[in-house]
């Protein structure tokens, strides 16, 4: 007993030890990133190949953070990215929420079908449809624009799968008890369903903020001007006034990942539920 | 309090199965009405229906005096205890229960007084701040309950509300609701596959299969006098022994006598008298049953003129207060058309006997088995009908 105990422990250590790793391993970009955005412009460079890249001096982090806000337009390419990503992710949840139940649990025809077809979706890339994209927004004269930026991402094939696999998963009992009960579809909806759906929304919340947050190529083509360019062409456009300032542009790309890392804080714990729970049932 | 009555009633999915016919069933006011049948006879389907859950496709169903055919279930007046319960898992037990009051909105002093009451009468003033994860299946039992007896309905409608639950809290549950049921006194149709359920809370039982409503009777109507070979198996455990055989007729002072394979048992004409209808099988086969209890190890029995039948015990099976002996005897069996049992068809037939726990009896020993005649039931074998009058 003793001794497969004391085994198992030396096994844990192992794993744990190789977990660890593989963890530095991750970690280590976002550390160079971090602590770079404190340094200088050239001891960043000439601090590359050794250990004292995870040193923070000498210690310049205002110049950065200031340079990165004002030369950089940080806070212009804040506001498009939070409005974007905004709307995608609250716009997504109602609508493929309401769509996923609606194939879960309504009897309508051409359902199975409609179901198929959204599942077929899923696996087309959105590099596929970019240019027929374009095409139209161009047609609809919304190049340019904000809103084009988010409107055709707010429905989406994998999250409204994600909420069809999650309501098939409630025993349909639960509704027809909150029918009893006295509760109209809406009510039963928001009174039943969406509290037990939490896990399945901090997913599809998460997946959708870390993807439409992180966009690149399609506001590469659809943003010209500097006042609809979202964080990541910010950068770019950052990047590209020489000469390249790696410490300046350490500190825009630290501010950029910031809002994600506190999405992904808050939602930690139900994200885990979720991606547990709609993997399993379904 | 209310009537339910059910006219015609018929269900036809959309792929055309026609799961329901005809079903007529008038549940009086402050009965018990049980419906029981095997998996798939249409018992639950019969249940969603009264609840609104299901369309109904043809006939006409009465709450009251009301035609609720097209009535939402949430005006009907009903409430229901489902099988898995169907308890809100984010809500305390107090808002699980309270719940439809909240929603009829019942005045806050009213809902918590009549909350708080039905959580003592069903002992869960305990558990109200809890959720259902942290509560045993018992008590997720109760506050399926308390969920009902809270909005004060005119009917319950209960679909197998105890298959979930342990044999031994099973039996104490199924007094508690029938206890309630009949210190509340409202109407209640109770789904059930379980035979033993349905004898003991029921008012009556209506017995159901494929569709069609076998009969409804008093449990000890179903038994003593089940109106066919279906209704005969499907009602007490172990199932009545039906066997085919061929009738030779006794009358002015004779006994009759009816075929078990090559042996042959000897009906007195008590039998005769009682079943006048037997009048028309003389010398021609028939369905015949013997239930277990009928039957008893012969050096034991009470009345040794009974007659006897032999076979060769196959298993033996002690239940502490009897014993079930299993033998064969050389008759044809019959398949009761119940698809939940296994009958082996064939030139075979194994019998289940109810012997007191004294019997000598062992495996492989050849039983000597006395048979009370007087209780045989008789069936047509082409109608499968009771044979009586």
């Amino acid at each position: 007993m003793m001794a497969s105990s004391r085994g198992l422990n030396r096994k844990m250590l192992v794993a744990y030890g190789a977990m660890g790793l593989l963890g530095l391993f991750f970690l280590f970009p976002i550390a160079i990133m971090v602590i770079g955005s404190f340094k200088s412009d050239t001891v960043v460079i000439s601090d590359q190949t050794s250990l004292s890249a995870f040193d923070p001096r000498p210690f310049e982090a205002v110049d950065n953070y200031r340079a990165a806000a004002d030369t950089g337009n940080y806070f212009k390419s804040l506001r498009v990215s939070v409005v974007v990503s905004g709307v995608v992710v609250v716009g997504g949840l109602i609508v493929n929420s309401l769509c996923g139940y609606a194939l879960a649990r309504l009897r309508f025809r051409g359902q199975r079908v409609l179901l198929s077809i959204v599942v077929a979706l899923v696996i087309i890339p959105f590099e596929a449809i970019a240019v027929p994209l374009l095409l139209m927004m161009s047609e609809i004269e919304w190049t340019n624009t904000i809103r084009a930026q988010f409107l055709p991402f707010i429905a989406q094939p994998l999250y409204i799968f994600l909420f069809y696999s999650f309501f098939r998963g409630l025993p349909s009992e639960l509704e027809e008890a909150a029918m009893i009960d006295g509760a109209g579809p809406y009510r039963t909806f928001w009174s039943v369903l969406f509290p037990l759906a939490k896990p399945a929304y901090a997913s599809a919340a998460i997946l959708s903020f870390l993807y439409s947050w992180g966009q690149f190529l399609w506001p590469v083509m659809i943003a010209r001007t500097e006042d609809v360019r979202p964080l990541p062409i910010g950068l770019t456009f950052f990047r590209g006034q020489p000469p390249i300032q790696w410490a300046d542009l350490m500190a825009f790309a630290t501010m950029m990942v910031l809002p994600v890392i506190i999405v992904f804080v808050i939602f930690q714990r139900q994200f885990v539920q979720g991606v547990a729970t709609s993997g399993l049932k379904g | 309090m209310a009537t339910i009555t059910l006219d015609k009633i018929n269900k036809v999915y959309a792929n055309g199965y026609h799961a329901i016919h005809d079903l007529d069933l008038d549940i009086a006011d402050t009965e018990f009405l049980v419906l029981v049948g095997p998996s798939g006879c249409g018992k639950s389907t019969a249940l969603r229906m009264i609840a609104g859950l299901e369309e109904i496709s043809g006939g006409e169903m009465r709450i009251g005096d009301r035609v609720v055919n097209e009535v939402e279930p949430k005006d009907r007046d009903i409430a229901m205890v489902f099988q898995n319960y169907a308890l809100y898992p984010h809500m305390s037990v107090y808002d699980n229960i309270g719940f439809a009051l909240k929603l009829a909105k019942t005045p806050k002093a009213e809902a918590d007084r009549r909350i708080r009451e039905a959580a003592r009468v069903l002992e869960l003033e305990e558990q109200l701040k809890r959720k259902p994860a942290q509560l045993s299946g018992g008590q997720r039992q109760r506050v399926a309950m308390g969920r009902a007896i809270v909005r004060q309905p005119a009917a319950f409608l209960m679909d197998e509300p105890l298959s979930n639950l342990d044999a031994k809290l099973r039996v104490q549950m199924r007094a508690e609701i029938a206890g309630l049921q009949r210190e509340l006194g409202v109407t209640t149709v109770y789904v059930t596959h379980d035979q033993v359920e349905a004898m003991t809370m029921g008012d009556r039982v209506a017995v159901l299969k494929d569709g069609h409503l076998q009969q409804v009777d008093t449990p000890q109507n179903l038994y003593d006098r089940p109106d066919n070979v279906f209704v005969a198996a499907f009602i007490g455990s172990p199932s009545m022994n039906l066997f085919e055989g061929v009738l030779t007729l006794g009358g002015g002072g004779q006994e009759g006598s009816l075929t078990l394979g090559s042996q042959t048992i000897s009906i007195p004409e008590k039998v005769f008298e009682e079943r006048p209808g037997l009048a028309a099988y003389d010398g021609k086969p028939l369905i015949y049953g013997i239930r277990p209890e009928d039957m008893e190890d012969a050096s034991l029995a009470s009345q040794p003129a009974e007659p006897h039948i032999h076979g060769e015990v196959s298993l033996v099976e002690s239940l502490g207060a009897e014993i079930l002996v299993h033998f064969g005897v050389d008759a044809v069996p019959v398949d009761s058309g119940d698809p939940d049992a296994v009958v082996e068809l064939g030139d075979t037939a194994v019998v289940v006997a109810r012997f007191s726990p004294r019997s000598p009896i062992r495996p492989r020993q050849t039983a000597a088995v006395a048979v009370n005649s007087e209780r045989i039931s008789f069936f047509d074998p082409s109608t499968r009908l009771a044979i009586w009058d």
